[in-house]
């Protein structure tokens, strides 16, 4: 029920922005948020954007789960390391 | 700049990525047995989805509690969509989750078998649009959701809708039932994975009643596999160090301190808590969303004059959906599971959301 989708805004009119995600192309609201730019990624829910996401932290979250796995490679068995 | 796109997102469904977690996770000394809740539709989906229960340490417990909006819809509320379907030139909408579910022996599926104009939306904007379209018709939205589908219906509600559109709001809150949880619990819950899409409206701060009330560790977690896992050991890692205990937000990429506090104003000024009906749980104080009196005229109950059957059964006999939404049972436990309640033909609620618990665990069931 609270599935919420990522996409990109590739056109702004006024509160209708048009996103993009995977060549799929949706007319949605942003009543819900400020200052939203083309080109930034929000979090799509039931039409309307609920967030933005933000892609820096998206993969700052991607370099810590790198980092245990950097600090448990040494004891996996060799497969999978 | 960095894109969100499938090469990043791949990155949190990486296998190889999740064996460390999961080592620490096996390795991290806490007591025994620990019991953790989730309390989203969306995990419980992701959760069984990725079978990462089986990766947890036999020890450790992750339940489902009341996290699917349409499964603690009460029977009473479906009640009332149905008396309105019946309402002479009354278009009813709703989100395609509630068509099937149960409210006595009937649901909105089988009104519309029986003739009634009942159309599924996908966003409450389309059924503003359908009574714009449709000015000699009335067009009634069921509305159904947690704070993330709040806010989208606030704004709708707000962009001057036609006359001839209402609602039946059957929204409801997730902080007073994780209260309500705390509160009438045994004291065995152990910490909660916080719901990330209704946390990106309530921010971190929408929790802090975790910390200053009830000293209970939280984690806002995203959906994929590996910010579930994160989320999880979060938790259990909190757990290990002891008190004090905190809400934690490892969702950042899409929750912020504070919330949305554009969404939460929408929200506060078209609507008002209320004591509220959850199906199998009871009365939750202030934890439904009500129409405020000068937005009465959006109000189909008093429009229509509909009337709140408090005799409509919510859960039918030999249906365990009322412990499976409360976390004190596992779908597997009920003797219907996958016998006389499957997807295709649901008897209770927790198998008809795609999100219900039941629904998940029948998805991905393992032989």
């Amino acid at each position: 029920m609270c599935l919420a989708i990522p996409m990109k805004v590739a056109k702004i009119d006024g509160l209708r922005a048009v996103v993009v995600s995977g060549g799929i192309e949706k007319e949605i609201r942003l009543d819900l948020l400020e200052d939203v730019r083309v080109g930034e990624y929000v979090l799509i829910h039931t039409g309307y954007a609920i967030e933005k996401l933000d892609p820096e932290e998206a993969l700052e979250t991607i370099d810590l789960i790198k980092q245990v796995y950097q600090a448990g490679r040494s004891g996996l068995p060799e497969e999978h390391a | 700049m960095v894109e969100i796109d499938d090469n990043l997102l791949a990155q949190f469904h990486d296998p190889r990525l999740a064996l460390p977690l999961v080592r620490r996770l096996q390795d991290t000394v806490i007591k025994e047995p620990l019991r953790l809740m989730h309390v989203c539709g969306t995990h419980e989906h992701a959760l069984a989805k990725a079978g990462l229960r089986s990766l947890l340490p036999p020890h450790m417990r992750l339940v489902a509690g009341p996290g699917c909006p349409v499964c603690v819809c009460p029977a009473g509320d479906i009640d009332l969509a149905l008396q309105a379907c019946a309402v002479s030139k009354v278009i009813l909408t709703t989100f395609g989750d509630m068509f099937r579910v149960p409210s006595g022996d009937t649901s909105l599926e089988v009104k519309k078998a029986e003739g009634n104009d009942i159309r599924v939306v996908y966003s409450p904007w389309d059924a503003v649009n359908l009574a714009r379209q449709n000015p000699g018709s009335e067009v009634v939205f069921m509305a159904v959701g947690f704070e993330t589908t709040a806010g989208p219906i606030a704004a709708s509600l707000l962009d001057d809708p036609p006359p001839n559109f209402s609602i039946i709001s059957s929204l409801r809150l997730v902080p007073p039932a994780l209260r309500l949880l705390l509160d009438s619990g045994d004291g065995t819950l152990d910490g909660f994975i916080l719901p990330g899409h209704v946390s990106t409206v309530l921010g971190r701060t929408g929790y802090l009643f975790l910390e200053t009330e009830y000293q209970v560790p939280g984690v806002i977690a995203g959906f994929e596999p590996l910010d579930l896992l994160r989320g999880i050991l979060g938790l259990v890692s909190q757990i290990a160090q002891g008190p004090p205990f905190r809400v934690e937000n490892l969702y950042k990429r899409a929750v912020s301190e504070e919330g949305n506090r554009k969404a939460r104003e929408l929200m506060a000024r078209i609507f008002q808590t209320t004591d509220s009906n959850w199906r199998g749980i009871g009365r939750i104080p202030r934890s439904g969303l009500l129409l405020r009196e000068e937005y009465s005229r959006l109000d189909a109950v008093s429009k229509f004059g509909l009337k709140y059957n408090q005799e409509a059964v919510d859960v039918l006999p030999g249906c365990i959906c009322h412990l499976v939404i409360m976390g004190e049972a596992e779908s597997e436990d009920c003797p219907l599971f996958g016998k006389q309640c499957t997807p295709r033909r649901p008897f209770g609620p927790c198998m008809v959301s795609s999100e219900g618990t039941c629904r998940a665990r029948y998805q991905y069931r393992t032989v």
